[in-house]
């Protein structure tokens, strides 16, 4: 098919040649899209996702939540590459236990977030393709919240959003928890029924206009009594 | 007498007047990395029923990932008797059937006579096939005219295919799987409106690319009825307005006044006849 490639300066056509057998790489990767919050209050903490799962214009599944349970008060949410989530949560789930075993406790908080980054790490030249956050309550019971890259940098935040719908939500954490860009608004520290009803609007609002992220919100409500999910149906088409 | 078009067809068959400026084009940017078209990434389906054709579309127009529009309109007007759907890079399906349009409105006002669909399907081949598909449009074109109810699809290279229903776009698998199963010939019409529905309602709830709202056009011999939406999404957009912003809250950093001085040239009065 003749197209502008065939042109190169002054309009006149480039020499035809025979490019040769043209190889086709196999990516190991896929996306399978889904968004990821995580939210860190003065003694709670919530991990919250969609739970589609689709590749390309299609739909996988509309029940495949990304929040993992690892222990009673951590809960992990994976995006990105569904196999890659896999694994690692798989990985995560045996050195917790190989923790357990040798240290006769379980892993807090900071230290799943330390341990993880060594682990990403370790694959620097052949990464999980795999957008983590972690959520959870540290030693002394206030929210945390640790937000990875595909590679293992990561830092402890407030809040945080990770996914195909992250650019859409981010912005609207950042001005409704953390009060940025308003003036003489008073900061009032964030209870647990108006986090879960932020988190429930923001994801309805992603669910309008991003295609990866609907069918579902599954929420992890962290507290020192244990995890309570809830399950708040999202657009499905 | 001598057809006349609105935009005059070039001599030569292929035109490349734009080939040299194109290839300079794609440098200037970034990594090479051109601004994408905006795609529909649509479903829409068309039926020829017993006394006419009915057109069905979503509303969903994206931009790749991102949902830009929820609400556009797919299925165009072509003449009072022609309507045609379009998937496809969203600005070459507006401006081919516009185009479209023009020139047969030309032809009937030059001719006396109402346009034919196998007319506005080969000006659209013609036109499609001199771009090679460098015009992404893939169209569905249903009409009724004098010599009876037809559906055609024009594909972005020019290729035309004639047929009693299709789907086409991102979601026209799932939408030809419900046609292929609930299709019969000379349909009802309540029965061939809710056919397209079901077929518009697959694609809509398999495929990413289609969602929304569902519109329908049903063209007979007694006129056009174009129900815009004919369902509603049934995922409403229940927000509530609560994220408020008190006056103050954005900082004005400085204030700058600037007076316009306006001077009176002309006056006039002009009395209104009311009754």
């Amino acid at each position: 098919m003749l197209s502008a490639q065939n042109f190169g300066e002054s309009g006149k056509m480039k020499e035809y040649h025979y490019t040769g057998p043209v190889e086709h790489r196999f990516s190991p990767y896929a996306f399978n899209g889904g968004t990821v919050l995580a939210v860190a209050g003065e003694d709670f903490a919530i991990v919250a996702s969609d739970t589609r799962l689709s590749e390309g214009y299609s739909i996988h599944s509309r029940d495949s939540p990304k929040c993992y349970k690892l222990t009673d008060t951590t809960v992990i949410g994976c995006s990105g590459f569904h196999g890659d989530c896999l694994t690692l949560t798989k990985i995560i789930d045996a050195r917790l236990k190989m923790y357990k075993h040798s240290n006769n406790k379980t892993m807090t908080s900071g230290a799943i977030a330390a341990m993880l980054s060594t682990i990403l790490y370790s694959r620097r030249f052949f990464p999980y393709y795999v957008y983590n956050i972690i959520g959870g309550l540290d030693e002394q019971g206030k929210g945390a919240v640790y937000s990875f890259d595909p590679v293992g940098s990561y830092q402890r935040d407030t809040y945080k959003a990770g996914g195909s719908a992250s650019a859409m939500l981010q912005p609207l954490l950042d001005n409704q928890i953390g009060f940025k860009n308003m003036e003489g608004v008073e900061h009032v520290p964030l209870s647990k029924d108006k986090a879960v009803q932020l988190v429930k609007d923001v994801f309805i609002s992603a669910a309008e206009r991003d295609v990866y992220t609907g069918d579902a919100l599954r929420i992890c409500i962290i507290t020192k009594e244990g995890i309570q999910e809830q399950n708040i149906p999202l657009r499905k088409d | 007498m001598a057809l006349s078009n609105v935009l005059e067809s070039p001599a030569s068959g292929f035109n490349f007047d734009n080939a040299a400026r194109n290839a300079a084009f794609e440098g200037l940017f970034e990594e090479g990395h051109p601004p994408k078209p905006m795609k529909t990434g649509t479903t829409i389906a068309g039926v020829v029923f017993k006394d006419g054709v009915v057109l069905g579309a979503d509303t969903r127009a994206t931009s790749s990932e991102v949902v830009a529009d929820k609400m556009c309109a797919k299925i165009h007007y072509i003449s009072p008797n022609i309507y045609c759907c379009g998937a496809g890079t969203a600005a070459d399906t507006e401006k081919t059937t516009d185009l479209l349009s023009s020139n047969l409105t030309v032809f009937s006002l030059n001719s006396g006579r109402n346009p034919r669909v196998v007319m506005a399907v080969n000006i659209l081949q013609d036109m499609l096939y001199r771009y090679h598909g460098q015009i992404g449009a893939n169209l569905i074109l249903g009409g009724v005219d004098c010599t009876g109810n037809h559906l055609y699809t024009v594909g972005p290279y020019g290729s035309v295919t004639k047929v009693p229903y299709l789907a086409m776009g991102s979601g026209d698998l799932a939408a030809l799987g419900i046609l292929e199963d609930g299709f019969k010939h000379d349909l009802e019409l309540e029965k061939a409106k809710e056919l397209v529905r079901d077929s518009i309602h697959a694609g809509i709830m398999s495929d990413l690319g289609s969602g929304n709202n569902i519109d329908i056009c049903v063209i007979t011999k007694q006129g056009v009825d174009y129900i815009r939406p004919f369902q509603e999404s049934e995922y409403k957009d229940t927000r509530k307005p609560k994220y408020k912003y008190r006056p103050g809250t954005t900082p004005v950093l400085t204030k700058k006044v600037v007076p316009l001085k306006l001077e009176v040239v002309e006056e006039t009065q002009q009395r209104m006849d009311t009754v």
